[in-house]
């Protein structure tokens, strides 16, 4: 009997647990609906407030001074492409007119992505953690200022289209102009216009899947193309220039007693003069590790042992921290490409 | 434990159940989502047809030019831009979807605007578009472009492009001040070369737009996804001024604003002969609203200024140490009439649309089916609508009886609130007004501008006896005449038609109503930097078998004002 009664307890709350799962499931089903119904225009009136206008360097031939940008975290961490236009003192504008100078924390070279901070505090941001995977045939909404079109509280454009690929990007080098790599998301709107960069690709939800990549026109057909780096790739490069910045930080701790120098193992920079002199090979010292590796006058170092270089200070900082009997890995950029060395200062 | 068994198969049984209806009422949503679907399809293409069929192709006589446009009344009223009209000069063949041809005249030009206006000929009941709301379009709503990109259109089958609205309320820079596209709206839908003056429908088909430019830089003559329609509602505005034949003027505040260090707008410069001024707008004040609209960027300032024609008041808000201000203002032309036309005979680096055209006709004069309706006069575009809306007017407002039949010698005596009888004596010779102890006479024969009587009314006695005139010689007493279009009435805000006259020495404007063309007001001007005196006419009553006015209200600027009620009409051929 108690048995029974035990059993009969079970079942009448399996039976709960079961009618729970139903309603749970005719839930879903409207929440799938509702979302599916929430008109377009809402849904964009949304995403706005995520987006950035930015203002900067550039204004000289054809080169325009201002991108596009969005905000990754509640805190005003902006994601946005890498450029000139990051150059010199950078303005955030808001979509409701507000603005902000921004603070450079870092940038990927080889992403082409830089990310930006203003202090803001509760501002709607894309989450990288629910993004969501562009994949073909996707409906796809582009949120950009693109031609600069939008000035002060005014809002970014929109486009929609659908997403056509998800292919690796410059699969023949030098055949775009672009140094990302990796897949890309290509859309058939026309989403990378002059100013579009750093754009923001979100699906007919409005939920991140990607970044409108930089201006990119094909060397053989001239044709430009229209494409976003995936949400994925973004946050991985996000997470690369927020730990290089972390390491700059740590360094104190690391120095070792003898380091490499950049007379060891025979390299000459630009001087430095600006606070962000970009590091530029200035001379390459006959016989030395650098030469023997392959490196070049004029050759950009982008990278030491996997840490983004952006300035000859940087550089120095990198270099601080190894030690003189280690091997180090470079990465630089030679016109359009980006070349990986090994060297061992100590080698003779 | 029979019964625990029972209940277990209870409870599979339950689980079968319910699994089969939620299966079942997924498969159902399925196939409804599916049914919704289908028929979204069949409702667009039905609304695509009907949006379509309104939808035409422009041609240049000499077949080099071409565009779209898009016919808006069933006597064939159709509109397209300006810079497609502007290689046709004042005829052009429009192609309906259905093959038909018909020769159509220009009407009424926007230069800075981008419109023109066109009349299709000798057809009847023309199918038309349906006008939207344009200042109801939110950004991500479906709408589509028709027209004719790159003259594709062999058979005048017109090319659909679908997308969504991009940006509402754009700005885009005029090429010098013709061009300029105000509070316009930008789609994606594929706007090429040959869709210029096309329509812009919204997702339910209504006109919402014109389409007219794009965003190409660098990447050659083809749609980028960046299109720009100028604003049905803006077109509103302009209509009647479009109708008149005339070149339209767009309008400045005769202000410079800008944006100062705190990001507020702020006047940054002010013709102190303009209207605004006059109001109370100075240097450094702050415009806060402008034609009932929050003003944060000067773009948003530019995109209200944009959309009114020249002689338009909108209402203005600004803001001086604290402390707000109201003033309805008049707007001024944004050119001279000179300047208008010298700049639109510049030659400008037009977009090549020119591929081949499908009509070829040999160059030829103008076709016998247009020849009546073309006339050509310096300042208009086609002064033949001029002349006929003019005509119109007089002939309704005679309609309630014919003033020209009226005794030369008039004597009104008026009560005027809150003050002493006034009497008006007029003839055509002679004018003069009389209140308390005080008198005041007009003598027409000498320069009218000089006599601004009585003093301190800016010419009262002035609008009086230009009343007198015009009701007793009708146009042609009144010099040089044009139909301006619609303005809103200062009185009440109502739009109304007007009619402006250049007689000796002063602008006269004539305000009448848009339905019946009764005459409601009167605008002197003596002096373009002066405030006119106004002269409202209401309260219309029969005297000697014509409606004439009972109830006067006469203004100058904010300083006079005089509320005035007729109690004697004296129009015998006796008096005085």
């Amino acid at each position: 009997m108690f048995c029974t009664m035990a059993r009969k307890r079970m079942a009448s709350s399996k039976r709960k647990i079961l009618w729970g799962v139903c309603l749970a499931i005719v839930c879903v089903g409207n929440i799938g609906l509702h979302a599916q119904t929430r008109s377009l225009p809402d849904v964009i009136e949304s995403v706005q407030p995520k987006m950035v206008k930015i203002f900067g360097g550039g204004g000289l031939r054809r080169l325009e001074s201002w991108q596009t940008g969005f905000f990754i975290s509640n805190d005003g961490l902006i994601v946005t492409v890498w450029s000139y236009v990051l150059d010199s003192e950078t303005t955030v504008v808001l979509s409701d007119g507000r603005r902000a100078t921004a603070e450079l924390l870092g940038y990927h070279p080889q992403y082409e992505l830089a990310l930006l901070k203003i202090d803001v505090q509760d501002q709607p941001f894309f989450n990288p953690d629910t993004s969501v995977r562009g994949v073909p045939g996707a409906t796809v909404l582009a949120f950009s200022n693109l031609y600069g079109v939008a000035n002060g509280n005014e809002q970014c454009s929109v486009q929609t289209g659908v997403v056509s690929a998800l292919v690796p990007l410059n699969a023949r080098r030098g055949n775009r102009r672009t140094s990302y790599q990796g897949p890309a998301m290509v859309v058939d709107a026309i989403t990378n216009n002059p100013g579009a960069a750093g754009g923001a690709v979100t699906n007919r939800q409005g939920r991140w899947m990607g970044l409108i990549g930089r201006e990119s026109r094909s060397t053989e057909s001239d044709l430009w193309l229209n494409y976003a780096i995936p949400a994925a790739q973004v946050t991985m490069a996000m997470d690369l220039i927020l730990a290089g910045k972390t390491s700059d930080k740590l360094s104190v701790d690391r120095k070792p007693t003898e380091p490499i120098t950049l007379a060891l193992i025979g390299l000459v920079m630009v001087p430095n003069v600006v606070a962000r002199t970009p590091p530029f090979i200035d001379q390459v010292s006959a016989g030395g590790a650098a030469e023997r590796a392959g490196l070049r006058k004029d050759d950009l170092i982008v990278e030491v042992g996997g840490k983004v270089t952006t300035s000859f200070n940087d550089l120095q900082t990198r270099l601080r921290q190894l030690d003189r009997d280690a091997q180090v890995t470079l990465m630089v950029q030679r016109g359009d490409e980006f070349i990986n060395v090994t060297l061992q200062a100590n080698q003779r | 434990m029979p019964t625990a068994k029972i209940k277990t198969q209870l409870n599979t049984l339950l689980l079968t159940l319910v699994s089969i209806t939620v299966a079942g009422l997924e498969a159902k949503a399925q196939e409804s989502i599916a049914e919704q679907a289908l028929q979204k399809d069949q409702n667009r293409i039905a609304v695509i047809a009907k949006a379509s069929a309104a939808s035409i192709a422009v041609f240049s006589p000499d077949g080099k030019g071409g565009g779209s446009g898009v016919i808006v009344t069933s006597d064939g009223f159709a509109l397209t831009n300006y810079h497609v009209v502007k290689p046709c000069g004042t005829w052009m063949h429009c192609a309906l979807p259905d093959g038909q041809i018909y020769h159509a005249v220009l009407v009424g030009i926007d230069p800075t605007g981008d419109v023109a206006l066109i009349k299709l000929v000798g057809g009847q009941a023309f199918p038309t578009a349906t006008l939207g709301d344009s200042d109801k379009v939110r950004v991500g709503e479906h709408c589509f472009a028709i027209g004719n990109p790159f003259l594709l259109a062999t058979n005048f089958e017109p090319s659909v492009s679908w997308g969504i609205v991009s940006g509402v309320q754009r700005y885009q820079y005029p090429a010098g001040t013709l061009l300029e596209y105000t509070d316009c709206i930008q789609t994606d839908a594929a706007i090429n070369p040959g869709n210029s003056g096309g329509p812009l429908f919204n997702g339910q088909g209504e006109l919402i737009g014109i389409n007219g430019r794009g965003s190409f830089e660098k990447r050659g003559r083809v749609n980028v996804g960046v299109g720009y329609a100028i604003s049905i509602n803006q077109i509103r505005l302009f209509w009647r001024h479009l109708t008149s034949g005339r070149i339209v003027d767009h309008a400045t505040l005769g202000a410079i604003v800008t944006t100062d260090r705190q990001g507020r707008v702020v006047v940054d410069d002010i013709l102190s002969t303009s209207d605004a001024f006059r109001r109370g707008l100075r240097y450094d004040d702050e415009i806060v609203a402008f034609g009932g609209r929050t003003i944060e960027t000067v773009n948003e300032f530019k995109n209200v200024l944009g959309i009114y024609p020249k002689g338009w008041r909108v209402p203005l808000e600004f803001r001086r140490d604290g402390e707000l201000y109201q003033a309805v203002v008049r707007l001024q032309g944004l050119h001279s009439e000179d300047e208008l036309i010298e700049l639109m005979q510049k030659k400008r680096k037009q977009p090549d649309l020119r591929p081949e055209n499908p009509i070829q006709p040999t160059p030829q004069d103008v076709p016998d089916q247009v020849v009546d309706l073309i006339e050509k006069r310096m300042g208009f575009a086609n002064y033949y609508f001029n002349r006929i809306a003019r005509e119109q007017i007089w002939n309704d407002f005679q309609q309630a009886g014919d003033t020209r039949s009226l005794p030369e010698r008039w004597k009104v005596t008026f009560q005027v609130t809150e003050g002493e009888p006034v009497q008006v004596a007029l003839a055509n010779r002679v004018a003069g007004i009389q209140w308390g102890d005080s008198a005041a006479v007009l003598d027409p024969s000498k320069d009218l501008a000089a006599q601004r009587l009585p003093d301190g009314s800016g010419g009262l006695l002035l609008a009086f006896h230009v009343w007198h005139r015009l009701l007793h010689e009708g146009w042609d007493g009144m010099g040089d005449i044009f139909y301006l279009g619609a303005l809103p009435s200062r009185q009440d805000g109502e739009i109304t038609d007007v009619v402006v006259s250049r007689y000796d020495s002063l602008e006269c404007r004539f305000f009448f109503d848009l339905e019946t063309h009764r005459l409601r007001e009167i605008e002197l001007w003596t002096d373009a930097g002066l405030d006119p005196c106004e002269l409202y006419f209401d309260d219309y009553r029969k005297v000697q078998g014509v409606f004439m006015p009972h109830r006067f209200v006469a203004k100058y600027g904010d300083s006079f004002e005089w509320e005035m009620t007729v109690q004697e009409y004296d129009m015998n051929e006796a008096t005085q």
